[in-house]
């Protein structure tokens, strides 16, 4: 249907259909990451499930972040973080700041990690799971000013590094096809 | 949409993201001052997602109760022998329960003992875990037109589970006994000693505050006190079980990991203000 014009020069004005096919590419990415944190929250009757939804987002905004960050920009983050404050009920701001942050690193990371595969975007995202656990742990006890259990945290920082390729196979795939702006 | 020169369009880009964590933290301090914007927002969004779920948690709970009968189905023999045996017993039981219940009845007869007054209840299916990582809540579906109020009283079939702290037009948040922020007054049975019981997000909630002279004894049944005339007495909490460094915990008779249906119980009762209502009244506060 859409005709690609690959060489520069004047183009005709996209019609209504190639809009909007744009339009629904370029969102697909945090349309899917917070469909995915809407999954998380269906009534599967697991204990812990509630430590799903903080523990996916990570990992969603990680992986945009560095393979695809035109179409997850900072106002998106700001926005999925505060649908993550919401719907984890955290004290407002903690995941927005935290998802913030991820995408700041992520970006300064990309360079070099978006070349180096899988594997090793794998590796950085470790650490960060971490450091974000530890940082949303330690905003909720500041904010609330109550010693919550850091043992949660832990648990968070495990799930989320340990369902980071569960998550990211699919989502390369996703990457590949459906968010791509000119499918070639 | 507005032109810009590549460098400005750049700068902007640059900008954003810095802006966007000053705001995170005007974020911080807006949800800090005012308790109710986080509150309003979270119901609402609890309401448009609540239908969803409840149409969700029938087929999920029927996917969920064919993997537990799987299960179960491997030990059923020996599952049977130890009913049989629990059977026995509780037969037992209920003869000594039903001398009990008469006597009970002849000794109030002859007391003229004012009869505790029955109380209204409403039943609810438990569609979301409505707590996050830092907290034990439920959250319920209600329907349209109900008539859950904030501080009235959450049993499932065994015992006590929290109080409603939030209510939304169509679902309502129960903060469970387990929370961090949960202070229950309750009586031990047997001594009728006045207790607090402390939530700490873990599964067993601990007792606290005790008077002197009195030992919470291990298997001991708790019980909600009306002491501060915010739950009635005599509602089933727990059993008390001491944890390997000898604190007294409550073992919940309520399961409260697994809860699918809830009561809700109306008992008029308007002493202490739920954890989260509390913020509401304070000075300087509608």
């Amino acid at each position: 249907m859409a005709v690609r014009h690959r060489n520069p020069g004047i183009r005709p004005h996209p019609t209504i259909g190639q809009w909007l096919d744009r339009a629904a590419r370029a969102a697909f990415p945090a349309t899917c990451s917070v469909f995915i944190m809407l999954l998380t929250l269906a009534p599967f009757g697991v204990a812990g499930q509630a430590v799903l939804l903080p523990a996916v987002t990570l990992a969603c905004i990680w992986f945009w972040s560095l393979f695809r960050p035109a179409a997850m920009p900072p106002p998106a983050v700001f926005g999925i973080g505060l649908l993550l404050d919401l719907l984890g009920y955290l004290p407002l701001g903690v995941g927005v700041l935290t998802l913030l942050l991820v995408h700041g690193f992520a970006l300064r990371l990309r360079r070099f990690l978006a070349q180096q595969g899988f594997a090793l975007s794998w590796l950085a995202f470790v650490p960060i799971a971490a450091g974000a656990a530890f940082l949303s742990w330690a905003l909720v006890a500041l904010l609330t000013l109550r010693l919550v259990p850091i043992g949660l945290a832990v648990f968070q920082a495990v799930l989320s590094a340990t369902l980071y390729p569960v998550l990211a196979i699919p989502l390369a795939w996703a990457h590949r096809s459906i968010a791509e702006a000119e499918p070639g | 949409m507005i032109r810009l020169s590549i460098p400005a369009r750049q700068a902007l880009s640059k900008l954003t993201l810095p802006v966007l964590v000053v705001a995170a933290f005007g974020l911080m301090l807006l949800g800090k001052a005012d308790t109710i914007l986080a509150e309003r927002a979270r119901m609402a969004l609890n309401d448009a997602l609540g239908p969803i779920y409840a149409v969700l948690a029938e087929p999920l709970g029927a996917i969920n109760s064919a993997v537990t009968e799987t299960g179960q189905l491997w030990n059923l023999r020996a599952e049977n022998v130890k009913l049989r045996e629990e059977n026995e017993y509780l037969r037992r039981w209920q003869t000594i329960a039903l001398a009990l219940d008469a006597e009970n009845a002849r000794l109030k007869a002859s007391l003229n003992w004012i009869p505790d007054p029955t109380a209204n209840f409403v039943t609810a299916r438990v569609v979301a875990d409505a707590g996050g990582v830092y907290a034990r809540a439920a959250l319920l579906a209600v329907g349209p037109n109900h008539a859950v109020r904030k501080g009235q009283i959450a049993l499932d079939e065994r015992g006590l589970i929290g109080r409603v702290t939030e209510v939304g037009s169509r679902t309502a948040r129960v903060l469970l006994i387990t929370d961090l922020n949960s202070r229950i007054p309750v009586t031990m049975e047997t001594s009728r000693a006045r207790a607090i019981l402390v939530g700490t997000n873990g599964p067993r909630p601990r007792l606290l505050y005790w008077p002197e002279g009195v030992q919470p004894q291990e298997g001991e049944r708790i019980v909600t006190s009306a002491e501060a005339n915010a739950f009635p007495a005599n509602l089933p909490v727990g059993t008390v079980r001491h944890s390997r460094s000898g604190v007294p915990e409550v073992e919940p008779f309520a399961m409260l990991t697994r809860l699918e249906i809830v009561r809700i119980f109306d008992y008029g009762l308007n002493g202490v203000a739920a954890p989260e209502a509390a913020a509401r009244t304070t000075p300087g506060r509608h």
